[in-house]
């Protein structure tokens, strides 16, 4: 997961995205939903939930996971494993805020 | 789940044995097989072991009792895996899904499958189960011998997805077979509201298990449930040529049916053994180490007969896998299968079943112990032989499943006044206790359904296991017809000691705050907190932020501070992010404001223009007399809202919804009150007020009760004489309940003052999600009553003035619209075909 730094592209800016809610973008014809946590962090994951297809952006988030909100599977946003026992798995992007500008990095295979 | 069928349609030749390890091929992918896999890893048999699994489903391993629960709808396809593909990956095992094995030329040790594959194998493991039996019946099969159409059985994940699908689209279906599978299957039908008949050629249900007088006891509470009961009668024949339309009874009776679940018994899969050579006679015979007659070909599950029997249920099955795994990894060579004692419990809900061996005496000197009471619906009984339990039945009243379980399967003294066995007798209750726990040996099975030992409770305790719900999340006991929780619970308790960790989490009003509602709001009021991110900064351990507390605590803040909170939109659900209701496609439903269920000409036309400007996907009329748009991307919502000029009809909020009305007086023959305008006066009243739940009302004007008010949370009924009757706790979604008369009053002024006090009562006291039908029961009527109506202890008139500023504060959500609160608040989540962004654009 760790790309290197030249890999991460420009994708928005912090301040359009609102403090601890999600927003999607479409980074190399890759849907990423990007989470501006309270506490400044940005975090980068699939857009689409691995369950049913949930727009994970519009989901509630913490500092560690985002719950989808169609059937509130929670998913841990460092490691993209679904928590508290649900199924499936969502790709984690790296992220970085440079002069508050958002980083994301899609690994292109 | 996946269908993997494309992954595994060629033909495929198993490499030769690397160094000493033996090929392991298992045909059958289904509970048995799997949980012998599962028992030879345990083991340590990975590394004697290249396992292969044949299965002829399209999936991985899933719980296949939980079926009856998928068709009833309290379980969805995703809660019954057992093992995704990812399991047999991750163990190395070659998994071909859909591909169904034809023979075995035991002489060569090849399995031959049906997509021309061959494989060797050094050892063979045949776990095929049974297939339902179709009795002979006219009608049954076409010209060319296949199965008429809208005949289903119910045995796989495929089966009950048809019946779901017909279950929608159909009215009416007849059920063949009353035992425990036809009654699932019925009870399943009827909870999607379909008319079923079920036919039953035994003189009474589930004769199998159950006596004549438990029979008769169950059949009064399964016509309860609405299902029509006919036994005794034999299908004579099926009618329909292209597709099925009734079912004829002997005495020339026709059930009409859109369609008809058989389910009058399984049959053994014994073709795959016969191909071999292996001896059978109703399943493949196996002896005490599930060897089959043929050297190197073990057989489990319902596919095999032991020592003369053969099982239709899972808890013989862990016995057996357990057994064929010591003796294939060598961990136990020596193991042996007995034979299990099995019981069984009917998985339909508000219908208890349990029964264990026999179902009467049988012997002069059997003790025969019965408790009836049939106009509650209870029948306990329980057989005593030589001092032991030999049978039991318990039926409508099942606190005693765990204690005679046990007694059953392990034959511990039972108590000297037999009626204990079957009841409580006022004092503190008996059965297993903490010295019989201690007593119980760690292989007894606590948990049938999913084959968990107390051993392995212990274990998990003993892993740091320190509640109830991490033990159950971590062996999965108690997670499949859950009658074996309360057993589950105390082995949990006895093994922690006093390290138990108490669910404490239950009594918090949400789980990322340790305080319960009371002492929350206390604390937010002391301390003056008007903001979610405040709460967790004041009150969360370690000021951590919780995702999954966020709408719980908004909703909250909201109620105390009706002059308004500091708003942060990430406390919000989607929902009220956006005023909208998110459908399943990440689009939006929309729901205008229609008081009392009563509209315009003029406001049709507007709806109507809308839905055609913005190509809405579906326009409803919603079970709360409203209209809702469906299908609207986020983006329009703003853009529709204007269009409509219409205020909120809050359709989607842990708030305030509808209330319906019928035409009470201004046009009912019958009316005894104006409903309607009662209806519309509450609406314009309480609108979009929040609270812990939905709140859906309804009013009538005479108990015909047109529009439903029995059943809703808070209902009006006009009774004559201008006296209303109000009732609360009332629900008609997944639990069905009628409300309790919380009071009688006499002006429509009084219920509107009534029902706000209500509202705010259960909004300061209801436990987040809670439903009033399940508030009001918690605390009792008697209790309620007394507080609102009598004003025990004299909160009446806070809770009115609370209400009362609540209502001062309410501003329409959709005049949010024309300015977006937050950037990007109706942009669409899955931008599906959205351009990529270009980093110029971001930079500049
Ligand atoms: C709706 C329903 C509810 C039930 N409820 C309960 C309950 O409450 N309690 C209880 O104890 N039991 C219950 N049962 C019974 C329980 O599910 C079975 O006892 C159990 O599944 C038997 O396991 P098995 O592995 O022997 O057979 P199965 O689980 O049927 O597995 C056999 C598998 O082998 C596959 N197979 C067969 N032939 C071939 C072949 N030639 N090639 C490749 N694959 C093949 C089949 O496709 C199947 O997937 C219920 C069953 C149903 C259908
Ligand atoms: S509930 Fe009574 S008053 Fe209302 S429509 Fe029905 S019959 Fe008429
Ligand atoms: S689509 Fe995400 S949990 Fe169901």
């Amino acid at each position: 997961m760790n790309a290197p730094a030249d890999v991460l592209q420009d994708v928005c800016r912090v301040e359009d995205l609102p403090v601890g809610e999600g927003r999607t973008y479409v980074v190399d014809g890759e849907q990423v939903a990007l989470f501006r946590h309270r506490s400044g962090r940005v975090s980068a994951v699939q857009a689409a939930c691995p369950h049913a297809g949930g727009p994970l952006a519009d989901g509630q988030v913490d500092e560690s996971v985002v719950i989808c909100p169609l059937h509130l599977t929670a998913f841990d946003l460092a490691t993209g494993e679904a928590t508290g026992g649900g199924e499936g798995t969502i790709a984690v992007h790296p992220c970085r805020v440079e002069a508050g500008v958002v980083r994301v990095g899609v690994d292109v295979r | 789940m996946t269908d993997t069928t494309q992954r595994t349609a060629q033909s495929v030749t198993v490499p030769a044995p690397r160094g000493h390890r033996r090929r392991l091929v298992v045909v059958g992918n289904g509970m048995a097989g799997i949980r012998a896999v599962e028992e030879v890893l345990e083991r340590g048999g990975a590394g004697a072991f290249d396992v292969t699994v044949f299965g002829d489903e399209p999936y991985g391993n899933y719980n296949r009792i939980m079926l009856s629960h998928v068709l009833s709808g309290e379980e969805a396809e995703d809660g019954i895996v057992l093992n995704p593909l990812s399991w047999y990956e991750e163990n190395g095992i070659d998994l071909r899904a859909g591909v169904r094995v034809d023979h075995v030329d035991h002489a060569a040790r090849v399995v031959h499958d049906a997509a021309g594959g061959r494989t060797p194998y050094d050892t063979l493991l045949i776990a095929t189960g049974s297939t339902p039996f179709f009795p002979p019946m006219e009608g049954l099969h076409r010209g060319d011998g296949s199965l008429l159409e809208g005949v289903f059985a119910f045995r796989t994940l495929d089966d009950a997805r048809a019946l779901l699908e017909n279950a929608r689209t159909h009215r009416r279906a007849v059920v063949i077979g009353g035992g425990l599978l036809g009654l699932e299957a019925a009870h399943g039908l009827v909870t999607h509201g379909l008319e079923v008949d079920l036919v039953h050629s035994p003189p009474h249900l589930m004769n199998q298990q159950l006596g004549s007088d438990a029979g008769r006891v169950l059949r009064r509470k399964v016509e309860q449930l609405g299902i029509r009961v006919h036994t005794g009668v034999r299908t004579r024949g099926l009618l329909g040529t292209d597709r099925v339309s009734g079912v004829e009874l002997p005495d020339g009776t026709v059930l009409a049916a859109d369609f008809v679940v058989v389910a009058a018994g399984i049959r053994p899969n014994v073709e795959v053994g016969v191909s071999a050579g292996l001896d059978v006679d109703r399943g493949i015979l196996v002896d005490d180490r599930m060897r089959t007659s043929a050297e190197d070909v073990y057989a489990v599950g319902e596919c095999v007969q032991h020592r003369g029997q053969t099982y239709g249920l899972v808890a013989p099955l862990w016995d057996q896998a357990s057994v064929l795994a010591d003796h294939l990894t060598g961990a136990a060579p020596d193991a042996e299968y007995h034979g299990s004692r099995t019981s069984t419990k009917l998985k339909v809900a508000g219908v208890d079943v349990v029964a264990m061996g026999l179902s009467g005496p049988e012997r002069d000197e059997d003790e025969f112990v019965v408790f009836s009471e049939p106009h509650r619906g209870v029948y306990l009984n329980a057989v005593v032989r030589d001092d032991r339990l030999v049978g039991a039945t318990l039926l409508g009243d099942v606190r005693k499943a765990a204690v005679l379980a046990q007694h059953y399967d392990l034959g511990t003294p039972l108590p000297e006044e037999r009626t204990r066995l079957l009841l409580d007798l006022g004092e503190v209750q008996e059965g297993a206790g903490a010295g019989d726990l201690a007593d119980l040996d760690d292989a007894v099975q606590v948990c049938h359904c999913n084959g968990v030992t107390k051993g392995r409770i212990v274990g998990a305790v003993a892993d740091g296991c320190t509640s109830t719900t991490a033990v159950m999340a971590k062996t999965k006991a108690g997670k499949g017809c859950g009658s074996c929780k309360d057993l589950v619970e105390r082995i949990t308790e006895w093994a922690a000691g006093g390290n138990l960790t108490v669910d404490e989490t239950v009594g918090w009003y949400v789980p990322g705050v340790p305080l319960a509602k009371p002492e929350l709001m206390a604390a937010i009021r002391e301390r003056g907190l008007k903001s979610v991110s405040a709460v967790f900064r004041e009150l969360a351990p370690g000021g951590v932020e919780d995702a999954k507390s966020k709408m719980g605590l908004t909703s909250l803040l909201r109620m105390m501070w009706p002059e308004g909170i500091v708003e942060e939109r990430d406390g919000r659900f989607v929902n009220d992010r956006v005023h909208a209701n998110i459908q399943r496609d990440g689009t939006f439903s929309v729901v205008p404001q229609m008081k009392g269920g009563v509209t315009t000409a003029d406001q049709l036309r507007t709806i109507a223009d809308v839905a055609d400007k913005y190509d809405v996907g579906m326009i409803k009329v919603t079970g709360g007399q409203r209209i809702d748009l469906l299908g609207v991307p986020k983006e329009d919502l703003p853009k529709v809202w204007a269009d409509l000029g219409m205020p909120s009809g809050y359709a989607y909020g842990k708030s305030f919804r509808t209330v319906k009305t019928c035409v009470g007086t201004d046009f009912c023959r019958f009316g005894l009150g104006d409903s309607t305008q009662l209806g519309i006066d509450l609406e314009t009243r309480y609108q979009g007020v929040e609270a812990p739940a939905k709140l859906k009302l309804g009013v009538v004007g005479c108990p015909r009760n047109c529009a439903e008010a029995y059943v809703k949370d808070v209902g009006v009924v006009a009774v004559g004489s201008g006296r209303w009757e109000v009732y609360v706790g009332g629900a008609a979604g997944a639990t069905v309940r009628k409300g309790d008369l919380l009071t009688t009053v006499t002006s429509p002024e009084e219920v509107v003052t009534l029902v706000g006090r209500f509202i705010q009562f259960y909004r300061e006291w209801g436990n987040w999600l809670e439903r009033t039908y399940e508030f009001v029961p918690r605390l009792g009527i008697e209790r309620v009553r007394a507080v609102l109506v009598d004003d025990s202890d004299g909160m009446a008139a806070g809770l009115d003035e609370r209400m009362q500023t609540t209502v001062e504060n309410y501003r329409d959500p959709w005049q949010e619209g024309a300015e977006p609160v937050t950037t990007g608040q109706f942009r669409p989540a899955l931008p599906l075909g959205m351009p990529t962004v270009r980093p110029s654009q971001v930079r500049s």
